[in-house]
């Protein structure tokens, strides 16, 4: 297949696990190990040096998840990519080569409310500070980025709300200033959106999510595009100046394009220790084979099921880009043609105690705290995920009281209908009886 | 030939059809990328040429640094180019001069003019690639580190 370009359900399925070079195993092997033999000491001393590619202990590399790692960066038509443990995890990762103490970055303030605990309060710890600012509005980020903000980080589509930004016009904003856009890919995946092709230079995703696609591996990877050049930058010292500990060796001159990934695993993984392990890697490889089938299903069913909501009487509102009457609806079509997604939001007009009476009244759908299940998942934000955040944070992140997240299935789109009827239900017959 | 993008089966040959490097531009510095790729390529066997004027006479990795390409007493397969992309202009023609069978310019190195001249006497030539990487790509080593190869097959690639 040397000229034709492969498609993204044959990357799915192939990208990173050629027929294992020992044995001839077609599925990818599980390499189970903590560490690797050494030829000799010569071998050794070329490994650590970084001259040679090769294993040496799991932390850093391990073949199982840098098969993973292959096909994540495949995938997002990205040059290398790096696991990690969690989608935090990726987060802290992929900031790791750019950030020092005192650095900035400026965010979205329509983020997972995970995320802005994390960037908001944990980042402080390391010294690195965020300003988050209002997405609708790409100028925002201009004017709020200072001469220590090192990037901005955004969602594709942000969880929960079916906020969509607009990826291009952020990242001419982050190019003027001289510095990298990060997308977090996880609720879009690559399926419907690759942010490599609007101008952004580095993604995150949490393969919890979409990409194992069964509830069953927490994992993370940062992708790197390639294209941002980091030699001769004088903000970004970690990748353009020599490294101590390699002796002088400057990443950004040595390894090019492949420099951001090479430091994310001889350093970032290095240090941090945030290394995904080789079973949950084979999982999450296992999930993508099946991809663009399930991210087909999740978006047929979630459209069906938004609009059954939208003209229920007990439903205030439903925030979903692939509504017309979403705000977001025009850009979705630009960034995600192929669909919305299969998670949104939706306003009960019986506010907190109504969606607390939701979630507890589905059979089928699974009440609790994660997305792009193939069961359908029921949240209300206020009450769980979103409980840390402070009145402001909550409105800002579309996750008021009245709020419920619902990440559709592909189970049989008439029975996750039909739980939620039952459901919804409850709260007709509470109101009445009032 | 298009020089923006080659086939991988071109790149394959090219590197299958080298035994001897010289190496313009080679640093005995081992932090230098020039050390690194070749250290790599002694490693899969090539023969490299430290070719540099200001160390020769000098050892870098146990090969003796000569001055210039017409020093070299063995035949050379491939000129690999660790200069920019002017000075590659005369390196090229002194490839052509020694009967090397392959111009090899760095990443980052490019001169169309001298590719021209190069493959009008039937050498063959990549530009802005880097040897080292290219085999770790095809080989499949490169994936290790969770670059991007390309490639996707359904056959059992050797070990490099």
């Amino acid at each position: 297949m040397s000229n034709r370009k492969p498609g993204l359900e044959t990357l799915s399925v192939h990208a990173g696990t050629a027929p294992d070079p020992t044995t001839g195993a077609r599925q990818m092997p599980i390499y189970q190990t903590s560490s690797f033999v050494f030829d000799d000491a010569d071998h050794a001393a070329s490994l650590f040096n970084l001259q040679l590619p090769g294993f040496i202990y799991s932390r850093l590399t391990n073949p199982t998840v840098s098969a993973l790692e292959e096909r994540i960066a495949a995938l997002e038509d990205g040059r290398g990519a790096t696991a990690t443990a969690s989608g935090h995890a990726a987060q802290i990762l992929a900031l790791f080569p750019l950030m020092h103490p005192g650095d900035e970055i400026v965010a979205a303030n329509k983020l997972y409310g995970g995320s802005i605990n994390q960037m908001g309060i944990s980042y402080k710890k390391f010294g690195w500070n965020v300003s988050f600012v209002d997405p609708d509005d790409p100028k925002n980020f201009r004017h709020a980025i200072t001469e220590k903000t090192k990037a901005i980080f955004i969602e594709s589509l942000a969880n929960p709300g079916g906020v969509v930004v607009d990826i291009e016009a952020v990242s001419e904003i982050a190019h003027e200033a001289g510095i990298p856009l990060i997308v977090d890919n996880t609720m879009a995946t690559p399926y419907l959106c690759k942010p490599f092709n609007h101008g952004a230079d580095i993604v995150v995703h949490s393969t919890t999510k979409f990409l194992s696609g069964n509830g069953s591996t927490i994992g993370g990877c940062v992708v790197d595009s390639g294209k941002f050049d980091f030699m001769g930058r004088d903000k970004f010292p970690s990748l353009s100046e020599p490294a101590p500990e390699y002796h002088g060796l400057t990443f950004a001159e040595t390894f090019g394009d492949l420099a951001y990934t090479m430091h994310s695993h001889a350093v970032g993984l290095r240090d941090l220790g945030a290394c995904q392990s080789p079973i949950n890697a084979w999982i999450t490889l296992l999930g993508i084979e099946t991809l663009a089938l399930r991210m087909e299903r999740h978006c047929e069913n979630a459209l069906v099921v938004a609009r059954y909501l939208e003209s229920h009487p007990a439903v205030e509102w439903v925030s979903y880009a692939g509504l017309e009457t979403s705000k977001y609806f025009k850009l979705r079509k630009r960034y995600m043609p192929k669909g919305a997604g299969g998670v949104f939001t939706f306003g009960l007009k019986g506010g907190y105690d109504a969606g607390v009476t939701l979630v507890d009244s589905c059979e089928i759908l699974s009440h609790l705290a994660n997305i792009g299940d193939t069961r359908s998942l029921i949240l209300h934000p206020a009450s769980t995920t979103h409980r840390q955040l402070t009145e402001e944070q909550l409105m800002a992140a579309g996750a008021g009281p009245e709020v419920i997240r619902i990440s559709v299935g592909i189970e049989t789109v008439e029975d996750i209908m039909a739980d939620l009827e039952q459901a919804l239900q409850r709260l007709v017959h509470a109101k009445a009886a009032e | 030939m298009n020089h923006d993008n080659y086939d991988d089966k071109y790149i394959i040959k090219v590197l299958r059809d080298t035994k001897t490097v010289a190496m313009v531009g080679a640093s005995a510095n081992w932090n230098r990328p020039s050390f690194f790729a070749m250290k790599y390529m002694q490693q899969k066997g090539f023969r490299v040429i430290p070719v540099n004027p200001g160390i020769s006479g000098q050892e870098i990795l146990a090969e003796k640094v000569v001055a210039n390409i017409d020093e070299i007493d063995v035949s050379i397969d491939m000129v690999d180019i660790f200069r920019n992309s002017e000075a590659a202009g005369a390196i090229t023609d002194e490839a052509i001069k020694v009967g090397a069978k392959i111009v090899w310019m760095q990443l980052g190195v490019r001169n169309d003019e001298a590719a021209k001249r190069a493959e009008d006497a039937g050498l063959r030539v990549v530009m802005n690639r880097c040897p080292k990487i290219e085999y770790a790509r095809l080989y499949g080593e490169l994936s290790w580190h969770g670059i991007n190869s390309y490639v996707i097959t359904s056959k059992r690639r050797k070990l490099a």
